[in-house]
């Protein structure tokens, strides 16, 4: 299938999603529909570094963060509409990602994974020594009740959020099929090898940090008008870093597929879980996934599927 | 103006002992990973998770029986000692073997890390926890410098361990070993020891001196589940800065960083500390990747 066509095909699906979700005429729909997408694009994001090129980032709170605080800052200088928000928060977090990247990624793997782990209790300390988004008080900002054409506010933040998912798995599948998923790779196969062979690894690396973070940056920026009242602590939260690699994990790393089985399944896992038992109970239960899958199932539920299909054509 | 001077100067000091006394206690909280990714080259990322265990355990046993959380880690060794055993046996067997660690290891670690803070948090709740010792309260004074016992207790008690781990590492059979697993693992085939065993009963003595960081930690601030956390940056940086694999590099890490942080806290104030480490960790990065006794 060409990228065009698949383009067109996920429109559709997120199209039908969208009015079946109209049709439940339950705000509810939407507000847990929303994390869930949220979470769809997180993980593919996550992928596409980790999955792709197997450099583990456990930022990603930090990443989301960003764009969200980026949010709340230009809020504060000047309403702006939130498409060019998102904008502006992938750019913040692109140049983040990139930055960090080129610090760290020209040694061992290890060290990124460390310096991405260090740098969301770093930026959370500037977040909370700097009053002007809030400081550790937090900052509120206000949700508009209703939106032209579309009505609630909250179903346009999902329709947002939705469009989202459809870029980020468009890209991802893109890359996969481009030379920029080959050399990709190629590094996660043996760096070493494809460094020796002339392909520029530091050069893919770092396209891969930038992408991964600005589309988590993305996914960040509308998180304070979804949300109301933006801690320090609910930006960066752990539940981010650790949802955005077990989804992946749990789903299988090697395709787009993956990440959006994994977040399909765990987010609406938690979004049940949460309302019924108590969410520390429930990232229990993800940690306890991740753990498990990646030492029985390494290549995660695609990987089982693949491997039970394969079995059943002998 | 004189008395100003005087003052600062006080200060001064007075900043640079509390450094060096938490650089002490920062020892023990890296040794543990010095000697794990250091040595092992395993990125043991959930060592933290560990050391709030043994915090929580010292926290149980002071509140039950009285006893005292050192005399408590130095009882619990053994106990961490197999649960660290076991742990690299589940590692070697699932990742190291299958050339998986650089993902699915990590991811590994993540999870542990993980489950232990959410199972800390469903049984104790978020409530910081603080233990009680004769030791805790009192300072000596000497001249103008404080010296709170509950700092320079655990600063001796990191230091002890740094010397007992560094004399087994230079002077036993299986000390030299682990140091020769670093370097040639063929060679200490051809010795006659295994590298998984050899590895097993490093990574095992690793996770066994969180136990004692677990302790010195509830004696010097009180604890809650997500702590640990604070200390991933820390314990990285410090092990990056010091050179991986050397243990004596590690206290000097330690020292230095226990130092800087103190200045921080003192001048600008605490809550910028924690990103302090994260400086120094992309600094020694960026410039001197090997660190100060780097091998």
């Amino acid at each position: 299938m060409r990228t065009r066509v698949f383009l067109l095909v996920l429109i559709a699906v997120a199209a039908v999603v969208f009015f079946a979700a109209r049709l439940v005429s339950n705000d509810y729909v939407f507000f847990a529909g929303y994390t869930v997408l949220q979470f769809v694009v997180l993980a593919t994001a996550w992928n596409i570094l980790g999955g792709y090129t197997g450099y583990v980032n456990f930022g990603s709170a930090a990443f989301f963060a960003l764009g969200a605080y980026a949010t709340v800052f230009l809020h504060k200088l000047y309403p702006l509409p939130i498409p060019l928000l998102i904008v502006t928060g992938g750019i913040v977090s692109g140049i983040v990602g990139f930055g960090m990247g080129y610090l760290t990624l020209r040694l061992r793997g290890a060290f990124f994974a460390i310096a991405t782990l260090a740098l969301a209790i770093v930026l959370q300390t500037l977040v909370v020594n700097w009053d002007y988004v809030g400081g550790s008080r937090g900052a509120y900002i206000i949700r508009p009740n209703e939106i032209a054409f579309i009505g609630p506010y909250i179903q346009y933040l999902f329709l947002l959020m939705l469009a989202l998912a459809v870029i980020a798995l468009t890209i991802a599948r893109g890359i996969e099929r481009s030379q920029l998923g080959y050399g990709f790779a190629t590094i996660r196969d043996d760096e070493l090898a494809a460094e020796a062979s002339g392909v520029p690894t530091l050069r893919l690396k770092l396209v891969a940090t930038t992408m991964s973070g600005a589309l988590m940056g993305m996914a960040g920026a509308p998180f304070p008008y979804y949300i109301g009242y933006l801690q320090p602590s609910s930006a960066f939260a752990l539940d981010y870093a650790v949802n955005s690699i077990a989804m992946p994990m749990i789903g299988g790393t090697t395709s787009w597929v993956g990440p959006l089985i994994g977040a399909i399944l765990l987010g609406s896992l938690q979004q049940i879980a949460t309302v019924t038992i108590s969410s520390a109970v429930n990232l229990l239960i993800v940690g306890l996934l991740l753990v498990a899958f990646v030492i029985i199932a390494p290549n995660g539920i695609v990987g089982l599927v693949q491997g039970w299909m394969r079995g059943r054509a002998k | 103006m004189g008395e100003q001077v005087g003052l600062s100067f006080d200060l001064l000091v007075n900043a640079l002992i509390a450094g060096i006394l938490l650089g002490g206690f920062y020892t023990a909280v890296t040794i543990g990973v010095s000697i794990s990714f250091g040595i092992l080259d395993i990125v043991n990322i959930a060592h933290p998770a560990f050391i709030i265990l043994g915090s929580y355990i010292a926290y149980i046993v002071n509140a039950r029986l009285g006893l005292d959380p050192i005399a408590t880690s130095v009882v619990m060794l053994p106990a961490f000692y197999v649960l660290g055993a076991g742990i690299y046996q589940v590692y070697y067997e699932s990742f190291e073997r299958r050339g998986q660690e650089a993902l699915r290891g990590l991811s590994f670690f993540f999870g542990l890390l993980f489950v232990t803070e959410v199972m800390l948090i469903l049984v104790f709740g978020v409530d910081y926890r603080y233990v009680e010792a004769p030791y805790i309260g009192p300072s000596w004074r000497i001249g103008v410098v404080d010296l709170p016992l509950r700092m320079l207790v655990p600063c001796i008690a990191a230091l002890a361990m740094f010397a007992a781990l560094e004399l087994y590492l230079s002077y036993t059979f299986i000390g030299r070993a682990i140091s020769a697993v670093a370097q040639d693992q063929l060679a200490l085939r051809l010795m006659g020891a295994s590298p998984i065993r050899i590895k097993r009963i490093a990574f095992g003595i690793s996770i066994a001196t969180a136990a004692v960081a677990g302790a010195l930690l509830i004696i010097i601030q009180p604890v809650e589940p997500s702590v640990g956390r604070e200390y991933i940056g820390r314990v990285f940086a410090i092990c990056v800065l010091g050179g991986l694999g050397s243990l004596p590099g590690t206290v000097i890490g330690a020292m230095l960083l226990g130092i800087i942080e103190s200045f921080t806290a003192t001048f600008y104030g605490p809550s910028w500390a924690p990103a302090v480490a994260f400086g120094v960790l992309l600094l020694t990065l960026a410039f001197r990747p090997a660190g100060l006794l780097g091998r």
